[in-house]
């Protein structure tokens, strides 16, 4: 699967991120979701399969050292995040951003709005809506987040999974650094204040969501899409939850390939 | 050694089902088990048990900071520190602290601290905890990730607040403030005693070393337990090439004293059971926000994790080790959380945690969980009069730095004497 990724980096703070490239045809970028990518996932291969996906680590995530520990404030986080949009190449290019990610890819299409061509966001946080909250991921037991991240637990199991041979003390410290740089953007609402900010974004917006996301509730795509001024479309994915990409790789891409083909 | 009376100030009231019908005493506990009025009862209850054990002629009485929690009723321990300033005369006062990144800005820790330092004319042990995560990242909502670095910087802010003569500028990573300036300024100069307690994380040990602190290991588990922690902590004081005096560590340890250890047992259980099996019972959700244990700990307790598996070694944080508790008298007793017996049994052991731990700060908690106001005087007038004179030459050898130095008697205001009226009783 993950034959034919090319790996660099870009760096950001004096910290090489890592950048994933795979496939051909127009450029397409991916944050990832809270937990970030340990590992190649199925998804990126569906979208490889008709154009140059591209990868780029956010800082803390899996690939992204321990860059969190430089970011202070939103604003680090938002420069950090344009750094290394700009430095893999996705300049302009369509980007989709799922969960944590999310939040960040939507502020590079509002605050940057010529850098996104089309814009894809599963079930983003940044927003946070006192009558409907978004559960806590940092205050569960261990042996309930994979329930809470996907409809399907094995799914994010085998995302999280030591692999063959790993350091056995590495892997774990670098799964709790991923939630920890979420928590670094986004404790303890998840409020980014994102929505101030969502009618400054002018690329046409897909908003995918989980149909048993037990992370993000539903209201959130109804609220986002009320305050987008640029065309907007919901797409429901049966059978997945937070994170999708991880539970449905082929229906998620499918619906973003078919939104960034216009 | 120092013999000290430490009160957590728990709820005493949360119902026998608490376990079964509540999922947390901590961070999310229901407000219908909150009884105003019975706290009103209790919080008299509890500032009487402190100025008692003053009189009774403990070298210091400590209170501590918890949020949200129902076995520790002090979200501000500067409050009751303020009032034991005025109801006690010689007593050193230990607030066993402020988790100063919990104060914005942090000179607000400065400020207090110096008032109490002020007005009990400087007999105040300023404590400087990072705080639990229930505490810090739940209850209060800091950034985990932050938590230690902001922490390490009020201190910084606090330090230059209490010891530089001129109005200053602070540019900190999380705290700016234009002028820096507090009035009062503290009596002991050049600044009260500072004593950090912590875990078990070789950071804080070399920290509280460098900046020449004293370590506290305030564990409800007793000196069995302690023993592991304890030794890393001095064997990391030789490495650094530091000496072994005592009076470097603090440790906290229950004790029930009685007129035999059957007495005792029976005097206890309930009180001790109470503790923990309802004020521990914290939702392990609660336990680890991610950021709040260093990569470096994480490291450490990695690598040691098959040690530990075999060693029976409780978890790497509050809420994990909590889950893990023995909750029996029986249990209790034989795994050391609470040393029980008569004075010359609690004497005999107290004698052994101090040379097996080598601590010369001991904080002793004689009201524990449920226990009456008159089961606390009654440990702690047997302890005050039967344990305590035979532990007290204990290290006189060495030096005890680390203490208050309040000025002199003669230079110290009259306070006016109080009677006190038995008001919950």
């Amino acid at each position: 699967m993950t034959q034919d990724v090319e790996a660099g980096t870009v760096e950001v703070n004096g910290l090489p991120m890592r950048v994933w490239r795979k496939g051909a045809g127009p450029a397409i970028g991916f944050f990832a979701g809270y937990g970030g990518l340990p590992r190649w996932i199925p998804f990126l291969d569906a979208l490889a399969a008709h154009r140059t996906v591209i990868v780029p680590s956010l800082p803390g995530f899996p690939g992204g050292e321990r860059g969190h520990a430089a970011l202070d404030t939103h604003l680090d986080w938002v420069v950090a995040a344009r750094q290394l949009l700009v430095g893999a190449g996705l300049d302009g290019a369509d980007l989709i951003g799922s969960s944590v990610g999310g939040a960040l890819a939507a502020e590079m299409a509002a605050l940057w709005p010529g850098s996104v061509r089309r814009l894809a966001l599963i079930a983003p946080f940044g927003l946070y809506d006192a009558a409907d909250p978004p559960a806590d991921p940092w205050a569960q037991r261990g042996d309930r987040i994979a329930a809470l991240m996907c409809a399907e637990p094995a799914n994010w199991t085998a995302l999280k999974a030591p692999p063959g041979g790993a350091n056995s003390i590495d892997w774990p410290i670098e799964q709790t650094r991923a939630n920890e740089a979420a928590a670094r953007l986004l404790w303890p609402l998840g409020n980014t204040r994102l929505e101030k900010r969502l009618g400054l974004i002018t690329a046409p917006t897909m908003l995918l969501w989980g149909a048993a996301d037990r992370v993000m509730p539903a209201s959130y795509a109804r609220r986002i899409r009320e305050r987008l001024r640029a065309p907007s479309e919901l797409v429901t994915i049966p059978g997945a939850g937070h994170l999708a990409e991880l539970d449905q790789p082929d229906a998620v891409a499918a619906a973003i390939l078919r939104w960034c083909a216009n | 050694m120092k013999l000290m009376w430490f009160h957590l100030m728990p709820y005493t009231e949360l119902p026998d089902d608490f376990r079964e019908r509540h999922p947390s005493v901590w961070v999310d506990i229901h407000s219908s088990l909150f009884d105003p009025k019975r706290a009103h009862l209790m919080y008299n209850d509890f500032m009487d048990e402190l100025e008692y054990a003053a009189d009774c002629g403990f070298d210091a009485v400590c209170v501590n900071e918890h949020h949200s929690n129902g076995y520790g009723l002090m979200p501000s321990p500067n409050l009751i520190a303020s009032a034991l300033s005025r109801r006690t005369t010689d007593t050193a006062i230990c607030v066993m602290g402020n988790s100063l990144a919990l104060y914005n800005p942090p000179t607000r820790v400065a400020e207090e601290f110096a008032m109490i330092d002020v007005i009990s004319g400087g007999r105040l042990i300023a404590g400087f905890p990072v705080g639990t995560p229930m505490d810090t990242c739940y209850a209060y909502g800091q950034n985990p990730s932050m938590l230690r670095e902001r922490y390490l910087e009020a201190h910084d802010l606090v330090m230059r607040a209490w010891t530089e003569s001129e109005t200053f500028a602070f540019n900190g990573r999380y705290n700016q403030q234009r002028y820096v300036n507090i009035w009062p300024r503290p009596v002991q100069r050049p600044h009260p005693p500072v004593w950090v307690p912590g875990g078990g994380s070789v950071e804080t040990w070399h920290w509280c070393a460098e900046m020449d602190y004293v370590y506290c290991y305030l564990s409800y588990y007793g000196y069995k337990a302690g023993k592991q922690t304890m030794k890393g902590f001095w064997d990391e004081m030789a490495r650094l090439g530091k000496d072994r005096n005592p009076y470097r560590a603090g440790f906290l340890q229950f004790v029930g004293v009685g007129e035999s250890r059957q007495h005792a047992m029976e005097l206890y259980a309930e009180a001790a059971e109470y503790f923990y099996g309802r004020c521990l019972h914290v939702d392990p959700r609660f336990a680890t926000p991610p950021g709040y244990v260093t990569e470096a700990s994480q490291r450490a307790g990695l690598a040691s994790q098959v040690q530990r598996a075999s060693g029976g070694v409780l978890g790497s944080t509050t809420g994990t080790r909590m889950a893990a508790v023995a909750r029996e008298m029986d249990a209790i007793v034989e795994n050391g959380y609470v040393i029980v017996g008569s004075p010359d049994e609690v004497v005999e052991q107290l004698h052994e945690v101090a040379d097996e731990l080598n601590v010369g700060h001991l904080m002793l908690l004689l009201q524990f969980g449920n226990m009456s106001k008159e089961l606390t005087r009654y440990n702690t007038r047997l302890f005050a009069e039967k344990v305590m004179p035979r532990l007290r030459d204990k290290f006189a050898q060495w030096e005890d730095r680390w203490w208050p130095q309040p000025m002199a008697r003669a230079e110290r205001a009259e306070v006016p004497a109080f009677m006190p009226k038995l008001a919950a009783e």
